[in-house]
């Protein structure tokens, strides 16, 4: 039994629960994620586990639930256990990355299909969409990729964490996560606006504009520095959209 | 091409799944032929439809794993049309596509493709030949 | 009436030209429609496995969408993705074990019982809109244009979802007619062009594609109309290897039905997407002046 020893020497008892971890039973913690869980039972984590928070995609585990026939998933870093949890962890699922050299890409959707062709395989079966501990439609990408929108693919397949869980499941034997990456780094790259604002101040900057500026608040002592600041002229926090400085040199 | 007619050369375990694969039952085709003058490919095939059945009814394995029909059937459904038993003879050519696909023997394989091919092609022509030719 | 639209995957990419030849044709002839927001690919060819029901579960997953966006028609413009749809959908309807078992599959979509109508272009202007009305809005007829149409195995077979009689079709003649052109009969207008043998044997679905245009210009056609993007790869862009491998092969024009209907319709040419035919189908629509009447 766990007890917790605070100051006053009252003993505080965690309720523990049973789960089974690849097979075998252990009684954990009922608060605990599956990751801490594990910890408490004697598991050391030397692979299958990273940032801890939620965005690695290192722990992804699969689990099912007693008299429910259904596949669960969820990252063991984040997902509390429950009782009769049966579970076990799929830190790596082999999917074949394609070799290619991005600067060569001109990001067209018939180089995606080049470099994976099992694209097609694809039987939109959702088998994917359903095991996703992030809640990314995976089948839509897939199909929104099979159609040649680059666009909507990188942006559905947004908030994946490559933890490659929907490979794992695929009847189509397709590497959704490297697809979807791929369609990311194109979206990026060529599809998305460029900052043109972004472009121009650097121009400016690069042509001088701020120079002056910049060596003079260098040339000032530390008094002078805190007077300028202090006396700097500020957005009023009810300024309308048309509210300018009265100094607009360096706008 | 000898056709063997021997119970020890019958493989009725060939048989049963075929029927349960396509759900047909090529036992009622009667060798008209009407499926081979109705075949557009015909010139590549080395077995016609109508012997691919008769090799069906007689159980010949061996033979039917010679044959290429299946391989070069592109399933447009002609002589499905004009069978005058009304057997679903496209679904039977996809039965014994079946027999080999399913124990994970692809027909081609998407990851040898000719880039400059993939470039080119409709992505319908993948989609259908992936579903048809590979497992 | 508002019907929806399922365009499958190859319409937004490769075969743009039948897409949007298509919709501006829509839109002349007052059609309301609604592309599905959310579809999947439909998988192209319907699986013919009796105990394979995993194959089935692109094109029902579409069908429902249809239902999800409260309409209960869907047009497709691909041949084959019409067949794969209509086949699904009448699985659906008629098999109640396989509906079953699929539906129960499909845990996170809506039941579905195979109560969408399916209907391809061709077939929903004839029955539901009329070729009268199709006649009424030409403004561009195709004056001496003789075309043979190239129906395909998809449209046609099997019975079931057939859109007219699969050994005498007339839908294309009727639609080419309305717009005035002079339609040329010849026997493999529904032969099978290879399809997915461009994967498997290429020189098998060369010969017959081949086979065909060949059938079609020796019967005094000048140009075919097809409606599937498979086709028009296997008889069209493969013309250059027929050309390099056949005696007697030559370019053959060969157009979306869409496209000719567009132009007869009296839509701008930058609808139909020319560029991505052969270039002598620009060369055929000049020749036979359809180009010069079409506003700008």
């Amino acid at each position: 039994m766990a007890t917790v020893q605070e100051e006053t020497n009252v003993e505080v008892k965690a309720k523990l629960i049973p789960i089974f971890i690849m097979g075998k039973q252990y009684e954990v913690p009922e608060s605990l994620t599956i990751m801490k869980a594990m910890e408490y039972a004697g598991y050391k984590y030397i692979r299958g586990c990273g940032c801890r928070g939620g965005v690695c995609g290192a722990c992804s585990t699969v689990y099912r639930k007693p008299n429910d026939y259904k596949i669960y998933t969820g990252l063991a870093c984040q997902t509390v256990v429950e009782p009769g949890m049966y579970l076990t962890q799929i830190p790596f699922y082999p999917a074949l990355r394609a070799t290619y050299n991005f600067f060569d890409l001109e990001g067209k959707p018939d180089e995606v299909f080049e470099l994976y062709p099992e694209l097609f395989r694809c039987v939109a079966c959702n088998a994917c969409t359903k095991v996703c501990p992030m809640d990314v439609e995976v089948m839509d990408y897939i199909a929104a990729m099979k159609r040649g929108d680059i666009k909507a693919a990188a942006e559905i397949s947004f908030d994946c964490i490559q933890c490659g869980l929907c490979a794992s499941r695929c009847m189509g034997e397709l590497p959704q996560y490297h697809i979807a990456q791929l369609a990311r780094r194109i979206n990026g790259a060529y599809l998305t606006p460029r900052a043109e604002h972004l472009k121009t101040m650097v121009a400016n900057i690069e042509a001088g504009r701020y120079d002056e500026g910049v060596s003079g608040l260098r040339a000032m002592d530390t008094e002078m520095l805190k007077k300028t600041y202090q006396e700097r002229e500020m957005e009023p926090a009810t300024a309308g959209e048309d509210w300018t400085p009265k100094d607009n040199q360096y706008l | 091409m000898p056709v063997n007619i021997s119970k020890s050369g019958s493989d009725e375990k060939l048989r049963q799944r075929v029927k349960d694969i396509s759900g047909q039952n090529f036992q009622k085709c009667f060798q008209c032929g009407t499926c081979s003058g109705s075949c557009p490919m015909t010139e590549h095939l080395n077995v016609f439809p109508r012997r691919v059945m008769a090799l069906l009814q007689l159980g010949d394995r061996a033979a039917l794993e010679e044959a290429n029909t299946p391989w070069i059937c592109a399933s447009c459904h002609v002589c499905m049309v004009r069978c005058p038993r009304g057997i679903d003879i496209p679904k039977v050519m996809e039965a014994v596509r079946q027999l080999k696909l399913r124990q994970n023997i692809n027909r081609i394989e998407p990851s040898q493709m000719d880039k400059k091919e993939i470039e080119k092609l409709p992505q319908i022509a993948m989609v259908s030949g992936f579903r048809k030719l590979t497992s | 009436m508002k019907i929806a639209y399922y365009p499958g995957c190859t319409l937004k990419t490769k075969a743009r030209n039948l897409e949007t030849s298509a919709l501006a044709c829509l839109d002349i002839l007052g059609v309301e429609y609604e592309e599905l927001p959310r579809w999947n690919c439909c998988g192209a060819v319907f699986s013919l496995a009796d105990d394979d029901l995993i194959h089935m579960i692109a094109p029902v997953r579409d069908l429902i969408r249809v239902k999800e966006q409260g309409q209960d028609t869907v047009l497709a413009l691909c041949s084959m993705c019409y067949n794969t749809l209509a086949r699904a959908n009448d699985l659906m309807k008629n098999n109640e074990e396989k509906r079953d078992t699929i539906n129960r599959f499909m845990d996170e979509e809506p039941d579905y019982f195979g109560d969408v109508r399916v209907v391809h272009f061709l077939d929903y202007i004839r029955d539901d809109i009329g070729w009268d009305k199709v006649k009424e809005k030409v403004s561009n007829p195709l004056n001496g244009v003789k075309v043979a149409p190239y129906y395909g195995c998809t449209l046609l077979r099997p019975g079931e979802v057939a859109i007219d009689r699969p050994d005498k079709p007339g839908v294309f003649e009727e639609c080419m007619n309305a717009l005035g052109a002079e339609i040329i009969r010849f026997p493999m207008s529904a032969q099978c062009c290879g399809t997915y043998q461009v994967l498997g044997n290429p020189e098998a679905a060369l010969k017959v594609s081949f086979d065909i245009i060949k059938d079609a210009s020796s019967h005094g056609a000048e140009a075919m109309v097809l409606t599937c993007p498979l086709c028009d790869y296997n008889l069209g862009r493969r013309q250059d290897e027929m050309i390099e491998k056949y005696e007697g092969a030559a370019e053959f024009p060969l157009f979306y039905f869409t496209q000719l209907m567009a132009l007869a319709l009296g839509a701008s040419p930058d609808v139909c997407h020319f560029e991505l035919n052969r270039d002598i189908t620009m060369e055929f629509l000049k020749n036979k002046n359809l180009m010069a009447k079409v506003p700008a």
